[in-house]
């Protein structure tokens, strides 16, 4: 399958496409350059384990290092209070999304708003559809997926990669930012 | 005619009045012409302000809702191809060739969709209503639950100010559905609207019209057909593959249109071929197939269909309308049964043969020389089904398309594991891995997936290799579809005046937590049995349950410890704790329209043309929330607008944000919350509930929790309000954990705090700096003020 190619069959958006995270390097350098990043995290990402560790653990990591505030959907939060993390918030995907398409919001903190998003571990047509919504609706903001498939509706979207080069690449990122 | 003007139909007579008219010739005031029937009054409750409302009566009312409850659009292509100036790309704030904005496109398109679902209701109720006057006469009484039902047509008297009393007075009410589906569909086309919040009232009309349509096609079926009226314990119906006397010619009928269906259980019963032939069906027409005889068996949702069909346990299948799959005769070919269409909207190319003596279709059919026939002659397909069946089935012999365990392997051992099929699969199941596990002889993997599994079929022709997928499925899963073995309460209908009675105080003032209906498609996104769990889980916690359509099976599909159903388990009455199935799709209306009984007879507000009364105190009052799970049709959409209009939220599973967008709260920003106090006249803050008007959960856990916030309304009171919190805390602590982090926006005042739960609460309280607030007499209608400020 080509990498940047909707991972289901015809969900094809339009002519504005994203951009592929080829290496690491890609999505660390959008990480440093955005000034209010924040990250979504939906109850998918529970399911995956690659050689014994969790890539919760790896999503925590990412975001202790790169100071990133997550906001955890659904039944997520259970697994990161486990982990003694505590999300920046709880709130549905659909409703962080639905704010961040509002240019006077002003973040979970109230300070200012937010000008990247990163999602992982939503359903797939789910993700896709709020990436559409944000990338329509809210100029401001800049979408990173860090999930294992290509999500054609963010800014930047790994192309579809097998579970453990999906690892090694979210690795790749927490590394380099401990750099 | 200018805006002043007003148009009202009453049986069959339409009614002009034009206040003002200038033209070259003439200028006319207060012109009034009545054409067709004088109407005859027989209702004394007066007129309301908005009988036969038109494309913006409403449209007030509508803006009031829509500027708290915004849409959050979630296109699913950038483009519009619809005329040819196009394609046109809309990314962003680009327009179309047009002007066409992407906002007024999104909403356009849901319009679109909701007219495609209330046309489909209301076609549908034409055929039925059609159908019930030649059998039972124009003047055959309106019954759908004797002296237990006074307020026979809630939505129908709300709506158009009507009071039907017999088959022929619901014409004009379909006449006037027509009318505005009509109208509302014109408003699409280009150069049409161009206001993406006027799209989305109307997209609001178009549901209240819809649930119009839906309401005069059960009230003519249950009138007219015999299906129980009403009643709260209506008889457990088999249902599941299982249950299916395989040994016997079996006829399957699917659709939502029952006349067919009905004419094959009379012409059996007629001629003593009851016992010995199965009537099974699945999705609407099954639901009221059993409300119609305790003969027939239901199958499964609609979802069901390829499973049922490859099984070869059809010797006969029957199609009316309406969520039939399209290759319904090449699967039927597959298994050497005959396929009889039997609607003139859907005809699959087939031959009429309508005219055609019964004796040489049958002799067709038998013989193998035809595979399926046109009968647009209800009669005439009970005969032809039933005496093909008898005939057909000792030749078919259950002819399979499913594989054998070693037709299986070998097909399996072809797949290349390109994933082309996990790629097609709209839940995203991991085909591809439990094909390479059966062809090593493992076929646990294939057979998790048939629970999750939408039937759709769509991974077969991804398949590069023509592997049936889906048959390698159900044929792993071969025990489990002869275990389906479970049961459901027959559709009972309308809502007894005397259970709102009992109930309306406990669930206006929040003592009864909420009514939670689970209503719509399969598209699950992980199988039948998340709709069991939640329907379960909200009647233990005392709500009342609704259910009904394909939702309604999906609730009897799972079966406790005990090996008891959701529907053995729980009484069918409308009360706290129970699981109430309405019936099919159109039966809907009864829900909404239970609804709308609260606020006519336990609170006696007026009813008959006074929409906005009425919706302002379902809004405010009544906590009911509709749950979707499986969303998947443009008549789902439909449905889901009906209830917007009344301000009742509806909660969809994940594949729903492909209804291109939810209507959001905020409940960050305090001044979208403000209600006015009917005692006073005051604005006061009433809170963020009902939080959203339409919104897609992630996963069962956070549809449940969400189901419970959104049952809370600004005027429970302190003991209800202290109900629903429990629950709604409770839920969240178990499913997501931890304390909600809203819940100081919920607790109005001290005496909302649940008692069990004090401490943390209180706590919760002080961290974010909560003050005591006030509970509001709550209306968005100023002329709802009892006294006028000063």
């Amino acid at each position: 399958m080509p990498l940047n190619e909707s991972w289901q069959t015809a969900e094809i958006p339009g002519p504005k496409k994203a951009s592929l995270i080829i290496k690491p390097d890609i999505a660390d350098a959008m990480i440093r350059r955005a000034k209010r990043p924040i990250m979504i995290v939906g109850h998918g990402i529970l399911e995956y384990e690659v050689e014994g560790n969790y890539l919760i653990d790896c999503l925590i990591e990412l975001a202790k290092k790169a100071k990133i505030p997550i906001v955890v959907s659904a039944s997520t939060n259970k697994e990161f209070l486990a982990r003694g993390y505590e999300p920046a918030a709880i709130m549905t995907a659909i409703d962080i999304s639905n704010r961040l398409t509002d240019t006077e919001w002003k973040g979970l903190d109230g300070k200012d708003s937010y000008d990247l998003a990163i999602f992982v571990g939503l359903p797939y047509s789910m993700e896709w559809t709020i990436l559409s919504g944000l990338k329509h609706f809210a100029p401001g903001v800049k979408t990173m997926t860090l999930d294992c498939v290509y999500q054609p509706n963010a800014s930047w979207s790994f192309p579809n990669s097998t579970i453990k080069d999906w690892a090694a690449n979210l690795k790749g990122i927490v590394t380099n930012l401990g750099d | 005619m200018n805006s002043q003007g007003g148009i009202v139909v009453n049986k069959k007579g339409v009614h002009f009045r034009i206040k003002e008219i200038t033209s070259d010739l003439a200028q006319f005031r207060d012109l009034s012409i009545t054409i067709g029937a004088i109407n005859q009054e027989r209702w004394d409750e007066p007129m309301g302000p908005t009988p036969f409302p038109s494309l913006t009566t409403l449209r007030p009312w509508d803006q009031k809702l829509l500027s708290r409850y915004k849409p959050f659009y979630l296109p699913f292509c950038d483009l519009c191809c619809l005329c040819t100036y196009g394609k046109c790309d809309l990314t962003g704030t680009k327009r179309g060739a047009c002007g066409i904005s992407m906002p007024a496109q999104q909403s356009r398109t849901v319009l679109i969709t909701a007219c495609i679902g209330a046309a489909t209701h209301i076609s549908h109720s034409r055929e039925l209503l059609t159908y019930v006057i030649e059998r039972a006469g124009r003047d055959c009484p309106i019954n759908v639950g004797g002296v237990g039902v006074e307020v026979e047509a809630p939505i129908t008297r709300l709506v158009t100010g009507i009071k039907p009393e017999t088959l022929g007075d619901l014409e004009p009410v379909l006449d006037y559905c027509e009318n505005q589906v009509t109208q509302l569909l014109a408003v699409t086309h280009t150069g049409q609207e161009g206001n993406n919040l006027d799209f989305e009232s109307k997209i609001f009309h178009a549901g209240m019209i819809d649930h119009l349509g839906m309401e005069v096609a059960d009230i003519a079926q249950v009138s007219a057909l015999g299906f129980p009226r009403a009643e709260p314990e209506t008889p457990l119906a088999d249902m599941g593959l299982g249950t299916v006397d395989t040994s016997k010619p079996v006829i399957l009928v699917i659709g939502h249109n029952v006349p067919p269906a009905a004419a094959i259980i009379d012409y059996l019963r007629d001629n003593g071929m009851s016992s010995s032939v199965e009537v099974t069906g699945i999705c609407c027409t099954a639901l009221d197939l059993t409300r119609y005889s305790d003969k027939a068996k239901i199958i499964g949702p609609i979802s069901w269909q390829l499973r049922y069909i490859r099984s070869g346990v059809p010797d006969v299948i029957v199609v009316d309308e309406q969520c039939v799959r399209t290759d319904t005769l090449q699967e039927a070919a597959h298994i050497r049964t005959p396929l009889i269409a039997t609607s003139e909207k859907n005809c699959l190319g087939l031959p009429d043969r309508t005219a055609d003596p019964v004796d040489d279709i049958v002799e067709g059919f038998v013989n193998g020389s035809v595979p399926g026939a046109l009968i647009l002659d209800t009669k005439k397909v009970g005969e032809v089904a039933a005496r093909v069946a008898a005939a057909i089935a000792p030749k078919r012999k259950k002819h399979s398309a499913l594989p054998t365990s070693h037709q299986l392997a070998e097909w399996a051992k072809k797949c290349t594991q390109c994933m082309l099929c996990r790629h097609a699969c709209p839940n995203d199941l991991p085909v591809a891995q439990a094909v390479k596990a059966a062809a090593g002889g493992n076929l646990s993997l294939l057979d998790e997936l048939y629970d999750d599994c939408l039937g759709c079929g769509r991974c077969e022709p991804a398949c590069t290799q023509k592997i049936p997928i889906h048959s390698l499925i159900v044929a792993a899963a071969d025990r489990k579809t002869r275990e389906e073995s479970y049961c459901i309460r027959t559709g009972r209908g309308a809502i007894q005046d005397v259970e709102i009675r009992k109930v309306g105080g406990p669930i206006v003032l929040g003592e009864i937590p909420g009514v939670v209906a689970f209503v719509g498609c399969a598209n699950y996104p992980k199988g039948s049995r998340e709709v069991a769990e939640m329907c379960m889980e909200f009647a233990r916690r005392r709500y009342i349950v609704c259910t009904s359509g394909c939702s309604a099976m999906s609730a009897g599909m799972y079966r406790n410890e005990d090996g008891k159903t959701a529907y053995e388990q729980y009484p069918g009455g409308f009360e706290a704790g129970g699981i109430v199935n309405v019936g099919s799709c159109v039966s809907n209306a009864h829900i909404a329209g239970a609804a709308i009984k609260i606020a006519s007879i336990f609170a006696k507000r007026p009813l008959r043309g006074n929409y906005e009364e009425i919706a302002d105190y379902v809004h405010n009052r009544v906590g009911a929330v509709g749950v979707a799970w499986g969303a998947m049709s443009q008549k789902a959409a439909a449905i889901a607008a009906g209830f917007w209009r009344l301000g009742i939220p509806v909660v969809v599973g994940p594949h729903g944000t492909k209804y291109r967008r939810m209507l959001l709260g905020r409940a960050d920003k305090d001044a979208d919350w403000f209600v006015t106090d009917a005692r006073t006249g005051e604005s006061v803050y009433g809170g963020p509930v009902p939080e959203h008007l339409f919104f897609a959960a992630e996963t069962k856990e956070e549809a449940m929790v969400m189901i419970a916030k959104l049952t809370m309304r600004p005027n429970d009171t302190s003991k209800g309000r202290a109900n629903k919190l429990a629950n709604y805390i409770d839920l969240h602590k178990r499913l997501v954990g931890g304390i909600p982090p809203d819940v100081f926006r919920l607790v109005r005042t001290q005496a909302d705090i649940p008692l069990t739960m004090k401490d943390e609460i209180v706590m919760h309280l002080e961290e974010h700096g909560w003050k005591e607030g006030t509970i509001p007499d709550p209306t968005l209608l100023p002329r709802m003020i009892h006294k006028k400020k000063v």
